[in-house]
Order: C-alpha cells, then sequence, then structure tokens
C-alpha cells in the first residue's frame, strides 16, 4: 500500500483488440500469480470476469432477501392496517382476509426485490462513482466502444512495475499505459 | 443466442437481425450520432412542434378540470365510468409490449429483441405516465390522491385493501416504478458509451453524470447482468399481474358483461396486442426517419406481426366466449347486456370492434402483407383503434343500461373529454421525441453482442496462450 502511495500509480493497463486476445492475457495474468486485476470491455463478457477470478456474485442473494421482506412488509401492512389498528367490515368477510391480500402482497415483493437488485447491483459495485484512476488513460474512452483492456493494479503484491510491464507487452497488448492515481 | 445450438453449415433462410458490415464502432457511431449530433433536423422540430401543441391542449384541459372538477367531462350517472377509464386502460395495455419485449423475450433467449426493447421499454414508461393521469385526476380532488396510499394520518383510517381499485394503485404504482428501474439500468452503459464518445463538455458532463461511472468492468458487468436478468423475471409476473389487476377492476364488480371470469387472460393478451400495434405503429416512422434499418429489420416487423396476430386471436376468442358466456349463464341481465351490445344503440361500436380487431388483422396471415410495412402500419392502426373501441364497448355498454330501464342513460363525451383524449396521445408523443433525440432508442452495448466477433472463441483464446512466450511456464521471475 505505502509504495503504491509513493509512486502515485494505481496499476498498468493493458490494451487489446478483440475479446478473445483479451480473455487470453486476463487468464495468463490470473495463472502467473497476480490477483488483483480488473478487466473491461464495451459489452458484457462472461468469460472475462471468470478470467480474472470473479465468482461471487452476490445480487441473486440481495434480491431474494429484499422479496422476502417485501412479502412480510405487505402482508403485515394489511393485517394490522385491516384487522388490528381499523378494523373494517366489508361484506361480512373476515378481517384477515387472505386472499384479497395476495395482490399487494405480490407487489410490494416485486418492487422491493427490483430495488434490490437495482440497488444492489449499483452498490456491490461502487457507483456513483464520480472519479476514477482508469480514466486517467488516454485510450481508455474506447473501452466503451471497441477496446478490450486488463488491468494489473499496483496494489498486487506481485506488481512491479517495470515486469508487470514487460509480461504485459508478451501478452500481446497494443499498449501498456501507465494509470495514475 | 439461438445461432449457439446450430449445426455447423446451417444457413438460416430468415432476414438477419443486424444489416451486415457493421463493427462494434460502427453501431456506436450509427446509434450514437443521433443523440450527439449538433442541432435538430428539420423533421424533428417540425414533428415536435405539432406533438407539443396537443400536450399543451392536455395541460389546458388539466388546468380546467382542477378548476370547474369533473363536471366537465360527459360522465354522468349510470355511466360514472366512461373515457377516463377506458383511455386509463388503453394506455396501461399499450404500455404492456414494453415489458413483454424487453422482459420475457430476454427470459425466452430471443435475441432479436435487442433493437426494439430499448424503444418499447420508453413507450411503457410514458403510456404508463398518461395512464396513471386518469384515475388520478378521475378522483374529482386530484390534490388529495396521496390518499390513496397507505400512511399514518391525522384521521385514523387506513384504505380498504379488499378493494380491487386498491390493488390497482398498488399495481400501477409498483409498475411504474419498476419498469423506470428496468429502463434506467438498461441506459447505464448506453450513457457510458455517450460519455465517451461526447462531441462537447455539456454532453459529456450531462452523460457522464447518468452514467454515474461505469467503465465497463468485468465484475460489474456480472453483477449487472444478473440484476438485469433477476428484473427481467421479476418484471415478467408483474406486467401479467397488472393487467390481470386491472381487469378485476371491473370482473369483482357484478355488473353484467363485468362479472367474468375470462377477463384476467383476455385483458392481457389484449393488453400485448395493443402495445405491439403501438410499437409498430411509432417503429415503422422511425426507423425509416433515422434510417435505422439495419438494426430494426424486416426480421423484426415479421416477428411482431406474429405476435400479434396470435394475441389477436386469443382477443378474438374472448369476444367468442363472452357471447356463449352470456347464453350460457341463462341469466336475463346478461343476455340482455350482449343483446344492447350487439343491437343497442351503440351496437355500431361493437361492429366496428369486430372489424378492427378481428376481421382485419387477418391479413397478417399472408406473408406478402407481412413485409408490405405500409400494410403492417395501417393493420396496427387499425388495432390501436380497435383496442379502444373494445373498452369502450365492455365499459359503456355495461353501464348504460343497467338493471332499472328506469335509470337507463345514454352517454355523450364532451368536448374536453376529447382535448384530454387527445392531449394524452400529443403528451406521449412529446415524450417520444425529446426520448429520441436525447436518448440512444437502440441498446448500443446489447446490440453489439449481436456481432459475430464479440463472442469469446475458445480456440482463439487457446491460440493466444501459446503464441505468447508466457503461455507453457508462467515466468519465473514471479515465482515464489
Amino acid at each position: 500500500m505505502t509504495t503504491q502511495e509513493e509512486t502515485g500509480i494505481y496499476g498498468l493497463m493493458a490494451e487489446f483488440d478483440t475479446p478473445s486476445s483479451a480473455v487470453a492475457a486476463a487468464r495468463q495474468t490470473y495463472d502467473a500469480g497476480y490477483r488483483r486485476i480488473n478487466a473491461y470491455s464495451p459489452y458484457p463478457i462472461e468469460e472475462l470476469a471468470e478470467a480474472i477470478g470473479f465468482h461471487k456474485n452476490m445480487v441473486p442473494l440481495t434480491v431474494f432477501i429484499c422479496g422476502i421482506l417485501g412479502a412480510i412488509g405487505g402482508i403485515s401492512l394489511q393485517i394490522w392496517t385491516s384487522a388490528i389498528d381499523y378494523p373494517l367490515n366489508v361484506g361480512g368477510r373476515p378481517l384477515i382476509s387472505l386472499p384479497s391480500f395476495i395482490p399487494i402482497t405480490f407487489e410490494c415483493t416485486v418492487l422491493l426485490a427490483s430495488f434490490g437488485a437495482f440497488l444492489g447491483m449499483l452498490i456491490m459495485n461502487g457507483l456513483p462513482k464520480p472519479y476514477h484512476p482508469v480514466f486517467n488513460v488516454p485510450t481508455f474512452d474506447r473501452a466503451s466502444i471497441d477496446r478490450f483492456f486488463v488491468c494489473v493494479k499496483a496494489d498486487d503484491p506481485k506488481f512491479n512495475e517495470d515486469e508487470t510491464r514487460a509480461f504485459l507487452t508478451r501478452l500481446g497488448a497494443r499498449e501498456v499505459s501507465h494509470v495514475e492515481k | 443466442m439461438a445461432e449457439v445450438f446450430k449445426k455447423e453449415g446451417y444457413v438460416d433462410p430468415r432476414p438477419p437481425v443486424l444489416g451486415p458490415g457493421h463493427n462494434f464502432r460502427s453501431i456506436s457511431e450509427k446509434i450514437g450520432d443521433i443523440v450527439l449530433m449538433r442541432g435538430f433536423q428539420k423533421g424533428w422540430v417540425f414533428g415536435f412542434a405539432i406533438v407539443f401543441l396537443g400536450a399543451l391542449m392536455l395541460f389546458n384541459t388539466i388546468g380546467y378540470l382542477v378548476l370547474k372538477g369533473v363536471g366537465i367531462w360527459g360522465n354522468s350517472i349510470p355511466v360514472a365510468w366512461a373515457f377516463d377509464i377506458i383511455n386509463f386502460v388503453w394506455w396501461i395495455g399499450i404500455g404492456h409490449a414494453g415489458t413483454l419485449i424487453s422482459a420475457i423475450l430476454l427470459l425466452l433467449r430471443q435475441s432479436w429483441r435487442n433493437s426494439i426493447n430499448r424503444f418499447a421499454e420508453a413507450m411503457t414508461l410514458f403510456a404508463v405516465a398518461c395512464a396513471g393521469l386518469f384515475p388520478a385526476l378521475h378522483t374529482g380532488r386530484p390534490w388529495v390522491d396521496y390518499w390513496l396510499f397507505p400512511y399514518p394520518n391525522t384521521m385514523g383510517m387506513w384504505p380498504n385493501f379488499r378493494s380491487p381499485l386498491m390493488w390497482d394503485v398498488f399495481a400501477v404504482s409498483t409498475y411504474a416504478t419498476v419498469s423506470l428501474l428496468f429502463w434506467f439500468m438498461g441506459l447505464i452503459p448506453d450513457f457510458a458509451g455517450l460519455r465517451d464518445s461526447a462531441k462537447n463538455k455539456v454532453q459529456r458532463s450531462i452523460y457522464g453524470l447518468l452514467a454515474m461511472g461505469w467503465r465497463g468492468d468485468a465484475r460489474h458487468w456480472q453483477r449487472y447482468e444478473t440484476a438485469y436478468l433477476l428484473l427481467a423475471g421479476l418484471s415478467t409476473p408483474l406486467v401479467l399481474s397488472v393487467h390481470t389487476i386491472v381487469s378485476y377492476d371491473f370482473s369483482v364488480g357484478i355488473i353484467p358483461g363485468w362479472h367474468a371470469t375470462i377477463f384476467p387472460p383476455y385483458f392481457v393478451a389484449g393488453a400485448i396486442y395493443a402495445g405491439f400495434a403501438m410499437v409498430l405503429t411509432l417503429a415503422i416512422p422511425v426507423r425509416k426517419f433515422y434510417h435505422l434499418e439495419d438494426f430494426i429489420t424486416i426480421r423484426h416487423i415479421r416477428n411482431m406481426c406474429k405476435v400479434m396476430l396470435a394475441t389477436g386471436l386469443i382477443v378474438g376468442y374472448g369476444y367468442l366466449m363472452e357471447l356463449f358466456m352470456s347464453w350460457y349463464s341463462a341469466n336475463t341481465y346478461e343476455m340482455f347486456m350482449m343483446k344492447n351490445r350487439i343491437f343497442g344503440p351503440y351496437g355500431y361500436m361493437y361492429w366496428l370492434l369486430i372489424l378492427c380487431n378481428v376481421l382485419v388483422p387477418q391479413l397478417l396471415w399472408i406473408k406478402k402483407f407481412r413485409d408490405k410495412l405500409g400494410v403492417v402500419f395501417l393493420v396496427s392502426m387499425f388495432i390501436n383503434v380497435g383496442m379502444w373501441l373494445e373498452r369502450f364497448v365492455i365499459i359503456v355498454m355495461s353501464l348504460n343500461r343497467d338493471f332499472l330501464p328506469a335509470s337507463w342513460r345514454m352517454y355523450k363525451p364532451t368536448v374536453f373529454d376529447f382535448t384530454m383524449f387527445f392531449g394524452t396521445i400529443g403528451f406521449f408523443l412529446t415524450c417520444m421525441f425529446l426520448f429520441i433525440r436525447f436518448v440512444p432508442m437502440i441498446p448500443i452495448f446489447e446490440m453489439k453482442t449481436l456481432l459475430p466477433e464479440s463472442k469469446v472463441d475458445e480456440h482463439k483464446v487457446e491460440e493466444h496462450i501459446s503464441g505468447t512466450s508466457v503461455g507453457a511456464n508462467p515466468l519465473p521471475q514471479f515465482g515464489d
């Protein structure tokens, strides 16, 4: 960590032309023992995330928990308001008329689960993020258009600017850029 | 992604879902330039001016309505529900195609949907906004509409959760919220793309703000894809529940012509039918004006025609079942309602409905007509009108001659019913014009996944690995 702060470097960014070459490079970087790797692509590439060792995706669990909370919240709101706080006799039906409560319970489940998916994705991804060092790379604006990037971060224990640069160049990168913090 | 499962050497006889000769950059430029170009095209300004007049008409009507009350409409006992609810159901139905295209077709792995989903989702949002206006204003005192929601209040009261109208409040507001989240989430990577190819500082800041720092990180994409798929999975039952609940507004009541178990499936099919018709009504001119034939190909038009044909037949079956049930029920009121519906004073509306929704769409059986844009456009216009007539037939005709002949009364819409209705069309189109100009109407990153070079080829990965010196054994200097 201290070296990173001293040098003011975030990492080294290697640029690739095709998804296949980026995936190959990411796999080799991971196999070489680097662990703090990032990869960037203009559209989702499942192989790329796997190559850099990303397997733990907590979004589904978040959505599930939020959905359960929505269901419990929806049904208890209805039971408490219509049977306890403000008992309302509608046509002699029971106060807790479960079949009538299902539609709103369902809607609350979907609503909270959707917020879980959207906000969970954003928060786990650390967004919104107004500033990020990778944007300092001049060619990085093509990461959203037609280029693929593999970045080895400076806080990786194996990181050594010269050696890592040589390594990334040997992987067939078009260009290896220094990422300023 | 059906392509994966195909045998080698198999040539797909269908037209492609993406025109030939495109690459990553050309897709970004072709779609992005519509948004990023300087100034406005004359055609856009002219069209916008016209539809904005419609929106102004709506705002004026609403102003007058709030000032004078719902008495300016033609609604009067026994027809207490008229244009307001007809238009509400019509707009909500139109919105459903957007969710169907974006969610259900995503789950079914229909990758052709990629080019029309953004457009259809925007349509959903604006249609739901128009729909929501009607019940909100029909309450008569729109400034206390917040009473619809359960909140602790000094009156010590809670809403009646056993009422379908209350379910409707929850269904429509959930639907609007989830549609907005789904739409905005789909836009985040494209906003990032626009930020990166922005031509000036203003564009860069605005799209940069909307992109929230998205940088296409592989980990982010994984979570994004999962969240997107889960949202699609949640939207699918949601969209079915929304129109089911809308149909409960009617079918839970005991009015002849409303109290029918067929309503939920019949309403859902009608909603999809109307929605696809509206997508085609909008997509055909936009495709031509912006030269998007490479992205919205004839294959899309054909597929949408087939969906309309299928849902149209379900709707036709619904009409048939309504006839059958009114006879089979052996209920005097039900039978009279049906006789009144077909031969009564508004009978011509019923026959127009059959013409628009059942007869004309049968043209789509013929392949030649599915390929003719003019014919498809005309048929979808007929369906748009037909679906409005359907709601008129169901709502007004069941109410205007109810159980007691002494209370029968003809319903006549006033000029404000019409300015309100056409005003919402103007407002809807105004929103569409703004959307097309300022937001990429075709998802750029999803279109890229349709390109053959977007796929990771394992053979090539192997070649790259063995072709570089570090492939066989990791560099010794990195060893422990």
